[in-house]
């Protein structure tokens, strides 16, 4: 049964289609490493605790090492490659750079495209954990800081870099909604 | 990880048929569970079914005014729909106390009522643990349990159930609805975990080869004054040592009716029905609210490690229904 515990797949990486053969078994996060070489996306724990391996999945933030590659055909994955639109940098890499939202870097990838997706869930009206009224005619909360450490709370940081990352993403809102 | 077979139903009766034509098969949810336990070898199918593309990914009104809520929602959808937010807050706050973002985009209804514990004997593969291999013993009892269970537990396994959505599913009186090759079911949620007696490795009374369809939510106008709390060791992304969806409806200072539901405490949600029963036509104060923590306590069994929960769930029951009648009052 070797045969059918394999199979040949497409995926959709920033834009570009990808076919490949791949052990049903294979991550997303080691098909983009290892077969596509888009090393850009980490491993941290491999376990869905860290937030490292975090992509966009049809938009969406997901963690790659908990994906299966095979169930990931026919979704728009977007890695850190695809985050820049050409040589412009995105307002949120932007921001991490010129506020030191780093340290090491390592953790920065999965924080960039955790980032992007906080924006998103936010200007759709998603409440969060901290939020004190989830009901709708509370209107959707303001980006405090609390908001942005709950949201960003998927994503840890060995280096302890989370207060310049809380005023990234913060800066970064502010010029997406400007 | 043992080699396996992928195929994507296309519909339900796509995925019963391949469902029951392997009995090793799984399906797969957002996979946040189960890739994570087949990597260490703890769950070992032979084919995954992979429900992506089933129609149960909406959440609709039901006839009587409850929703309806497809097994493939996604939890960051759930916790994000406007009905769920108005008519049952404390569900929405419960999903979003769970995981991460990342995490809540990718894990679905269905998965989540079905994720495994987070007991480190029964994830680690190692050691003693009747639930991973019936009959080898609980190596928990007498090692790492500070957050293990405290009501309904039995010798055999003393693991807790560590989901939070099914927490405040449990408080307002869900059904899980289901299909299998022989036709429909549905179970409520109090029936849907069972007992922990001597077989601890049986979780659900799911027929075998039974997909859920879907999650019902009844009309419970209690339930627009609801709140989750769950406390855990770190701020956020965390499990709970210990949580509480709760709903409470107040007139004239007398409790008309109380939901109260325990996470973290059972080898299922646990629904604190003695302590409703105590609490209602009372007046709704801190002594009345204590009191009724107790009656449910009283037949809790702690471990040497986990007696803090008990006065961490009394605390919660207090702290939550003060705040819920002073906002009834509102
Ligand atoms: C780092 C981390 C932190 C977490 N923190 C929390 C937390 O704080 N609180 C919390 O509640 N949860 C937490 N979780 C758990 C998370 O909520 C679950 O992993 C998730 O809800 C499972 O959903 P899924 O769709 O990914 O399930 P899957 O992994 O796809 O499936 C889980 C099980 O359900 C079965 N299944 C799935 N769908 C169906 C269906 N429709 N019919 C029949 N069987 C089905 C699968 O075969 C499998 O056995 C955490 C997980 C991780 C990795
Ligand atoms: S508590 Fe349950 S899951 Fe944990 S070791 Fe004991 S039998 Fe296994
Ligand atoms: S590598 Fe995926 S979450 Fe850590
Ligand atoms: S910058 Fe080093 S881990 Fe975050």
């Amino acid at each position: 049964m070797t045969a059918s515990t394999s199979g040949v797949i497409t995926l959709h990486v920033n834009g570009e289609p990808h076919t490949l053969t791949v052990d049903h078994r294979t991550t997303l996060l080691d098909a983009l490493r290892e077969r596509l070489g888009l090393t850009g996306t980490k491993k941290g724990c491999d376990q869905g605790q860290c937030g490292a391996c975090t992509v966009l999945l049809d938009g969406r933030r997901a963690v790659a090492c908990l994906q299966l590659a095979v169930a990931a055909e026919d979704r728009a994955i977007t890695t850190i490659e695809g985050v820049a639109d050409g040589g412009r940098l995105h307002p949120v890499q932007q921001a991490f750079i010129e506020l030191d939202g780093y340290q090491c870097g390592y953790c920065t990838p999965g924080q960039i495209c955790s980032a992007l997706g906080v924006l998103d869930e936010h200007a759709a009206g998603w409440p969060s954990a901290v939020t004190a009224d989830v009901r709708p005619e509370a209107g959707p909360p303001a980006l405090t800081d609390d908001e942005i450490r709950e949201r960003m709370s998927g994503n840890l940081c060995r280096c302890g870099a989370y207060t310049a990352i809380v005023r990234a993403v913060a800066q970064a809102a502010k010029v997406v909604s400007a | 990880m043992r080699e396996f077979r992928y195929r994507r139903a296309a519909d339900v009766a796509d995925a019963l048929a391949l469902l029951e034509a392997e009995p090793e098969a799984r399906p797969l949810g957002g996979g946040t569970n189960l890739v994570d336990l087949m990597k260490t070898g703890i769950e070992r199918p032979a084919l995954l079914v992979d429900l992506r593309d089933l129609p149960l990914d909406r959440i609709t009104p039901t006839a009587d005014g409850g929703l309806r809520v497809g097994a493939t929602v996604t939890n960051s959808d759930l916790a994000a729909h406007p009905q769920v937010r108005l008519h049952f807050p404390a569900l929405a706050q419960a999903v979003l106390a769970g995981a991460s973002g990342q995490l809540r985009n990718m894990a679905t209804v269905g998965g989540n009522l079905l994720q495994r514990t987070r007991c480190g004997y029964f994830t680690g593969a190692a050691a003693p643990c009747n639930k991973r291999l019936p009959g080898s013993g609980c190596a928990a009892l007498t090692g790492e349990h500070h957050n293990h269970a405290v009501l309904g537990a039995s010798p055999h396994c003393v693991a807790v159930h560590p989901s939070d959505m099914a927490v405040a599913l449990a408080a307002f009186d869900a059904v899980v609805t289901y299909e299998t090759p022989g036709g429909p079911g549905e179970l409520p949620l109090a029936e849907f975990y069972l007992p922990v007696g001597s077989t601890p490795q049986l979780e659900t009374a799911l027929p075998p080869g039974a997909l859920i369809t879907g999650v019902v939510l009844p009309p419970a106008p209690v339930a627009a004054v609801s709140r989750y709390r769950k406390v855990r060791e770190r701020a956020s992304y965390a499990f709970a040592i210990g949580s509480l969806a709760a709903a409470l409806d107040v007139r004239d200072g007398i409790v008309r009716e109380v939901r109260l539901a325990f996470g973290a405490v059972a080898s299922r949600p646990w629904r604190a029905r003695q302590a409703e029963r105590a609490l209602t036509g009372q007046h709704a104060d801190a002594v009345a609210f204590a009191a009724a923590a107790d009656a449910e306590l009283a037949a809790a069994r702690p471990l040497p490690h986990n007696g803090y929960k008990l006065p961490l769930l009394r605390d919660l029951v207090v702290g939550v229904l003060t705040e819920l009648a002073e906002e009834a009052a509102r």
